[in-house]
């Protein structure tokens, strides 16, 4: 008997020790990212593979989309080059603990900022993305509010804030469902399209991307209703503030060139503009705080050359005539046409 | 005289080469080696969860869960506790394991009989049905069931209607069930004690008929017993214990009766089949290891094909079944867990959006690890009991 206990005793010592390799998880202390990156060469972003618009793969099979650029601008900033980084696909049920073990350098990856996951993820950058949770329907069902959809199968992708916010707004209006849940994203979407679920729900920009992709999208609507606020940002590993820094300023950049008129296309004309502030935010003059960050001069201006100010960003998937789908700026746009989209200086 | 030789040879080895003290220095050493690796890892391990500000506490199990989860057997709302809905979770597991092992036995056994068959076709079938199940991946069929069978059949409103009411749509398969009515306690209460005395008089009985060699009828007066206390509880419930409970299109979906969801329909029939045609094999050798003059023994005595088989050979056959039928059972259970691709909540999918809801990666890995541990370790505890008692008793 004391054998069994015995054998018992080092089963369940192993069970800790195999835990030990999260041990060998990266230090994530003041300045180490960046270091690890500069040696690597290439900077880890955590992304999507599936969700057009946002993270998926072109025709080539290369990793393109709105999170995609943002990561690739930070690459273009830190290392110079677009083209430098290391995308790691995650569900949405991974990306906790892919910040919290430092797996990951960034997460571009559609992800909503809660003050949960700030305090136990991560450090939450700046708002790329102003979303909400929406409801997609077969447009034969007749269905227009909340209280339709009573009784209702809804698909849900499990680990999101949209499982929650769903139980919520239903358990408020008084109504039942049925939840059928997946931790990837393609079920949810594959099982709502067979018909296994009424309802499938998710960001509105989610929505659009997966109804834009289906056979026949004029059979499918999103509905009018908005259930929650879905703030969209890039998110790092807690404890380097150095890093920490550099994808805000980098995210901050992006929108300051937009509110300057500064494009990829004429970055290199700009920097003999006679206005002091673009002068600054491309790095022709002063110290932007690039010193401080570890970072050159020039190295927002990289960011931008590579990728673009933030509405060419936004555009170039979700614009007319844009790579993915449409989807109008609405709370998108800049702070200055009446949008949500502003950022503090660069100088 | 010749304890005092062996002292004498003794003091002659030096120490280095004394094979007795060599191998207790080599056990000093690897336990050394081996406990400070696992202090290595173990204190690793708690640095880093407290630095990473993921300590191992368990508080968090009582915070309200605020996720749905699809199948309950017991009571739950978002709102209850991640503890809660862990149980949840736990309970679905077992009920799909449980279910999955009766199933796969039965299935099992039939198609390792049928594959002992003389007959050419039913050996064949039985063949092909394992080698195409033992050589495909358990996800990859799961998806099969999952997406290419259950989400692909008809919609709600197109239901493939059977006898019975049987409904069969992609939402699941509905059938007709019973609702205990208000007196239905009273007939279950009885329905339970006649089971109880019906099991009772067959072992007193049978147990007198084995050491008196008296004919006590066994089989019939249990059978009374079993058929007249439920039928006494029906006239005390004032005859309707129950009421029929049809299932009915209300909205988007059926409502009432008994419903199989199409994700644990797919996980069962996955597991149960994948399973099965392993536990085919095992029957399969079991039966092939009874030596063939006990076969032949029992044919001589004229016994028919079903008892050579319920009395010769199966009793003897499990001897040898039933130590692999364990791990069979084992990976079924431990195979359950990939029910979170088909969207069945079982303990594994609860952990992981726990994970995720709760953002306490290690805990909630260590809790799924202990409990899947203590479910098998059960498994094998019941299992070996049973093994013990059917095994010879050699003198």
């Amino acid at each position: 008997m004391s054998r069994k206990l015995l054998s018992v005793i080092l089963v369940f010592t192993f069970l800790f020790a195999a835990f030990v390799p999260s041990a060998l998880a990266q230090e994530t202390g003041y300045g180490t990212i960046l270091t690890r990156v500069l040696e690597r060469g290439k900077v880890v972003c955590g992304i999507h593979t599936e969700l057009l618009g946002f993270g998926y793969l072109d025709a080539n099979g290369r990793n393109v989309g709105f999170d995609i650029d943002l990561c690739r601008a930070v690459a273009a900033a830190v290392l110079g080059d677009p083209e430098a980084i290391e995308p790691v696909p995650l569900t949405a049920a991974d990306r906790g603990p892919a910040l919290q073990t430092g797996e990951v350098d960034l997460i571009t990856r559609n992800m909503t900022w809660t003050s949960k996951r700030d305090a136990e993820w991560g450090n939450f950058t700046w708002i790329v993305f102003y979303d909400g949770q929406g409801f997609l329907v077969r447009a034969d069902e007749g269905i227009q509010t909340l209280q339709d959809m009573d009784g209702a199968s809804v698909c849900v992708t499990t680990g999101t804030t949209t499982e929650k916010n769903l139980a919520t707004s239903f358990a408020d209006a008084g109504l039942t469902y049925e939840a059928v849940t997946f931790e990837e994203t393609s079920a949810v979407y594959g099982a709502y399209e067979e018909g296994r679920c009424d309802v499938a729900t998710s960001d509105k920009s989610q929505l659009a991307a997966v109804r834009a992709g289906f056979e026949n999208p004029d059979d499918h609507v999103i509905l009018d209703i908005t259930i929650s606020k879905e703030p969209l940002t890039p998110a790092v590993p807690s404890g380097d503030d150095q890093w920490f820094d550099i994808v805000k300023v980098v995210m901050w950049a992006l929108i300051n060139a937009e509110d300057y008129g500064v494009t990829s296309a004429n970055v290199e004309e700009m920097k003999a503009s006679e206005d002091a502030t673009i002068r600054m935010l491309l790095g022709v003059e002063g110290d932007w705080g690039n010193v401080q960050l570890g970072l050159g001069a020039d190295a927002l201006a990289n960011a931008i050359a590579a990728v673009g100010n933030y509405g060419e960003i936004y555009n170039r998937y979700f614009g007319e005539g844009g790579l993915a789908f449409v989807f109008p700026r609405g709370l998108n746009e800049l702070w200055s046409n009446g949008g949500l989209i502003y950022a503090p200086p660069i100088k | 005289m010749s304890v005092i030789t062996d002292t004498r040879i003794r003091q002659k080895i030096p120490l280095w080469r004394d094979e007795r003290a060599l191998k207790a220095v080599a056990q000093i050493v690897s336990a050394i080696i081996i406990i400070g690796f696992l202090y290595w890892g173990i204190s690793n391990f708690l640095t880093i969860t407290e630095q990473r500000g993921m300590p191992l506490t368990y508080q968090f199990l009582k915070e309200p869960a605020g996720f749905p989860v699809a199948e309950s057997y017991i009571a739950y709302e978002p709102t209850m506790s991640f503890g809660r809905a862990f149980t949840v979770g736990l309970v679905n597991t077992l009920v799909v394991s449980v279910s999955g092992i009766v199933l796969a036995t039965l299935l099992g056994l039939i198609v390792g009989l049928a594959r002992l068959s003389s007959n050419w076709l039913v050996n064949r079938t039985a063949l092909a049905f394992i080698e195409f199940h033992r050589n495909i991946p358990l996800l990859v069929l799961l998806f099969l069931w999952y997406f290419g069978v259950f989400t692909r059949l008809p919609r709600v409103k197109e239901s493939i209607i059977l006898a019975g009411p049987v409904y069969i749509n992609q939402r699941g398969i509905y059938l007709i069930w019973l609702r205990l009515t208000e007196t239905g306690g009273v007939f279950l209460a009885f329905a339970l004690v006649g089971v109880m005395l019906s099991i009772t008089a067959w072992m007193v009985l049978r147990r007198i008929r084995e050491t008196h060699g008296r004919e006590t009828y066994f089989g019939g007066v249990s059978l009374a017993i079993l058929i007249l206390i439920p039928f006494i509880g029906w006239f005390v419930s004032g005859g309707e214990p129950f009421q029929p409970n049809e299932p009915v299109l209300q909205g988007f979906n059926f409502q009432g009766g008994l419903r199989l969801s199409p994700e644990f329909a797919a996980l069962l029939i996955g597991l149960t089949t994948y399973t099965a045609a392993f536990i085919a094999e095992v029957f399969r050798a079991g039966i092939l290891a009874v030596r063939k003059g006990q076969i032949e023994a029992a044919r001589a005595l004229g016994l028919k094909n079903n008892q050579v088989l319920s009395l010769i050979i199966l009793p003897q056959a499990l001897r040898v079944v039933i130590p692999p039928l364990i791990s069979q059972y084992l990976n079924l259970t431990k195979n359950s867990s990939l029910a979170l691709t088909i969207g069945y909540q079982e303990l594994f999918a609860v952990g992981k959006i726990t994970i995720n809801q709760a953002g306490r990666a290690v805990p909630v890995f260590l809790m799924v690890m202990a409990t899947y541990l203590v479910i098998s370790l059960l498994t094998s505890l019941i299992l070996n009991i049973y093994n013990r008692r059917v095994q010879f008793i050699e003198k």
